[in-house]
């Protein structure tokens, strides 16, 4: 207990006096983050789309994989991008590994599932609901896309929160991929492991609190601003 | 006056579900103009007829011909289902969305979409989300969507099911006016004075065979099959 | 409208900080020479001097080597001697740069039931832990602390395994933050202990032995395999830390009173 109220304090007196390396490191964490967010929505979000809609061969297998990749371990996804941007490996020339750059490939490798995934998920009921008016008015597969996601955009921004609450609060990825170097790739999740490594657990608890008040925040955000945009009821 | 699709002429067409024949083989003939009303009891395959016409199933056996080719011929058609599909939109959003799929700016189609709610008596409703519609509102919405585009054919399920008299009749009013703007209606309904009341021509259907079609006066003063009458006289088909 | 204010906000955070023109290296450095504070009393004033910025990446000395000789990054500090010389022997490197040294330490319960205090050796002391059966937790990363454990193992002529024998596979901080949970006993580097925070009941048993001497060296990455290396950069960082003033910070560096790491690179005049 004494811990915790430890680290709550630390966390106050971080935020209060707006330390200079918590800003960096809370600005580098929203930046990977939301920019993985962003990507993996723009492929997710389509693509969960798309398989609701479509009927090929493989479908099933193709989302059951899907699901399956939703578990996908982060530190897996670290090794993998790790040995992918070594200098010794196929993309090494691209001088990318220890970079925020990659911390945001991995991200959007480890998240692109979800949100994929809980996409489908909530488009397939729309679509069951919307299937014949799409078919009678004669729509492309573009344009029942369009019309699922605008749509089910409230449920969909469930999805992208998901994704972004996985983002934020993931480590084994990007320490491996990041290298957690100071006023580099030092975000919030390896500081907090670097903390605990030195024993020093008030900074470490701190720090997480930080990072927890940091996804509710950002939640929060959005909320308000898609409340705001339209009645509140769908 | 843009080129007819109709006459619409159905060959032997001939519906499967698991296993079992719930449709034809049916053949018939409509013309352009006026109310086709298709009647019959429960299952006899008044709804599959209409969305095999409109091309919601696929048909197993047969022919569905329009003339012109497939492009224009379904963009001259339109649907309402027996309950109203609504989009999570706004009401005037929700008729517009048709014509925002044939690329209409936002504004101009929002402004047609308003017109055309408020001609079918939504005016205090547009901007309001379509789900917070009462059962007849929301069959008001689905038949202006239905009609933005000024469809030629417009196919019409059940569209009164479950509605009170107010709305019943209001809801006829429209289908007369659009009918007496040259729009060629095809609808179904168990509902035999509204049969009376709106059919220029009937198709009677039992078992999914098409078992009598008729001019509206003449079915209804002599119905020529033994099952039309019975129906009429309402006992129970079995 | 709220909702493009919004996103405006989300771009300006995801846009990238358009990065500086200095030169940035990489290093990669054991745990002992980034948790102890050294490197923070060091590469400031090198980059104050130089222009150079030294980005740290805190591994042990088995991967650090790995690191290197993927070319991932530029040099390698580490404490491992045997290693390091098979790597220089794979052409991996260039030349290996003693720089400076401290020592190893055992810590432990401050009851120590082993009696690891009273041991006149450290071969002695770790023969007593494994003689009781007490608890230790192994580094068992590969790190250059993990390989001294073993070496001083191996000259005891002794196997550890068994329960009371935990390898963790972590970074020396995990091996303390474990060994205080479980009172057991550890090998660590002085300098991460000192610098420990969550000791609990944990205390230095045994030190001073020279087989406990931990001497960390500069390894660059060799540029003939790696063009990529920044050769000059490192060539600088590797004159800079053998230099007087080097020695200075190194040896001027405490922590609770104690000099934690003593500077023995051969000065360049």
């Amino acid at each position: 207990m004494n811990d915790i109220a430890q680290g709550l304090w630390q966390a106050l007196i971080l935020v209060v006096s707006l330390d200079a390396d918590l800003v960096e490191i809370t600005v580098l964490s929203l930046r990977v983050s939301l920019t993985a967010t962003l990507i993996a929505s723009a492929i997710g979000l389509p693509l969960g789309a798309w398989l609701a809609v479509n009927r090929f061969p493989l479908r099933r297998g193709v989302i059951a994989t899907l699901n399956a990749l939703m578990g996908l371990p982060p530190v897996v996804v670290g090794l993998i991008v790790y040995v992918l941007f070594s200098r010794s490996g196929p993309f090494g020339v691209l001088g990318l590994l220890f970079t925020p750059t990659a911390m945001i490939i991995a991200q959007v490798i480890i998240i692109t599932p979800i949100i994929a995934s809980i996409t489908h998920q909530t488009i397939r009921e729309l679509w069951s609901e919307y299937r014949d008016l799409l078919i009678s008015l004669h729509t492309t597969r573009r344009q029942r896309i369009a019309a699922l996601l605008w749509d089910g955009r409230r449920a969909l921004m469930t999805a992208s929160l998901a994704g972004f609450g996985r983002a934020i609060g993931e480590v084994g990825a990007i320490m491996i991929v990041g290298g957690n170097i100071d006023h580099a790739t030092r975000v919030l999740t390896t500081a907090i492991a670097l903390e605990t490594g030195k024993g020093a657990f008030d900074m470490a608890l701190g720090l997480g609190f930080v990072l927890i008040a940091l996804a509710i925040a950002v939640n929060l955000a959005l909320h308000m601003v898609s409340n705001t945009e339209r009645g509140a009821r769908w | 006056m843009v080129a007819t699709v109709l006459p619409l002429t159905l060959e032997e067409v001939t519906l499967h579900r698991n296993g079992r024949c719930i449709l034809g083989p049916v053949s018939l003939e409509i013309p352009g103009g006026g109310i086709t009303v298709v009647m019959g009891p429960n299952g006899s395959g008044k709804t599959s007829l209409l969305r095999a016409m409109h091309g919601l199933e696929r048909i197993n056996a047969g022919q569905v011909r329009w003339s012109g080719e497939t492009e224009r011929v379904r963009a001259s058609q339109a649907f309402v289902f027996q309950s109203p599909i609504l989009m999570r939109r706004t009401v005037v959003d929700c008729i517009a969305y048709p014509l925002r799929l044939s690329g209409m700016g936002r504004g101009a189609a929002r402004t047609l979409a308003a017109q055309k709610g408020a001609e079918v008596g939504l005016a205090d409703s547009l901007n309001q989300p379509a789900h917070v519609l009462s059962g007849g509102e929301r069959q008001k919405m689905a038949l202006a969507r239905a009609l933005i585009r000024d469809p030629q054919v417009l196919f019409l399920d059940e569209p009164c099911a479950n509605l009170d008299g107010r709305a019943t009749l209001d809801i006829e009013t429209i289908l007369t006016e659009a009918r007496n703007a040259g729009t060629t209606l095809i609808m179904s309904t168990h509902d035999i004075g509204q049969a009376r009341r709106l059919a220029d021509r009937v198709v009677f259907l039992h078992d999914g065979k098409l078992v009598e079609e008729a001019r509206g006066a003449s079915f209804f003063a002599a119905p020529k099959s033994a099952e039309a009458a019975a129906y009429l006289r309402g006992d129970l088909l079995t | 409208m709220r909702l493009r204010t919004l996103a405006l906000v989300l771009l300006a955070a995801c846009a990238a900080p358009a990065a500086s023109a200095e030169t940035v290296m990489r290093m990669a450095v054991t745990t002992s020479f980034a948790n102890s504070g050294l490197a923070e009393a060091l590469l400031p004033r090198f980059r104050e001097e130089t222009g150079i910025t030294v980005q740290l990446l805190i591994v042990g000395s088995g991967q650090a080597l790995t690191m290197g000789a993927a070319g991932d990054v530029d040099v390698i500090l580490s404490h491992d001697p045997q290693a390091e010389a098979a790597w220089l022997a794979e052409g991996y490197g260039t030349e290996r740069r003693e720089i400076m040294y401290n020592d190893f330490v055992i810590v432990g319960p401050r009851d120590d039931p082993a009696d690891v205090a009273g041991a006149s050796t450290a071969s002695q002391a770790i023969v007593r832990i494994a003689e009781a059966g007490a608890l230790f937790v192994s580094r068992g990363d590969e790190s250059g602390t993990h390989v001294a454990e073993r070496r001083l193992w191996h000259a005891a002529g002794i196997e550890p395994s068994g329960a009371w024998y935990r390898a963790i596979g972590q970074g020396m901080g995990a091996a303390l933050n474990t060994a205080a949970a479980m009172e057991a006993y550890t090998l660590s580097d002085r300098g991460t202990w000192l610098a420990f925070e969550n000791r609990r009941g944990l205390a230095l048993l045994f030190s001073g032995d020279p087989a406990l001497f931990n001497q960390y060296a500069l390894l660059p990455v060799n540029p003939e395999r790696h063009p990529h290396v920044r050769a000059e950069a490192v060539a600088r960082l590797a004159e800079w830390l053998t230099s007087q003033t080097a020695q200075t910070l190194i040896d001027g560096f405490h922590r609770d009173g104690v000099q934690l790491f003593h500077f023995n690179a051969h000065v360049a005049q």
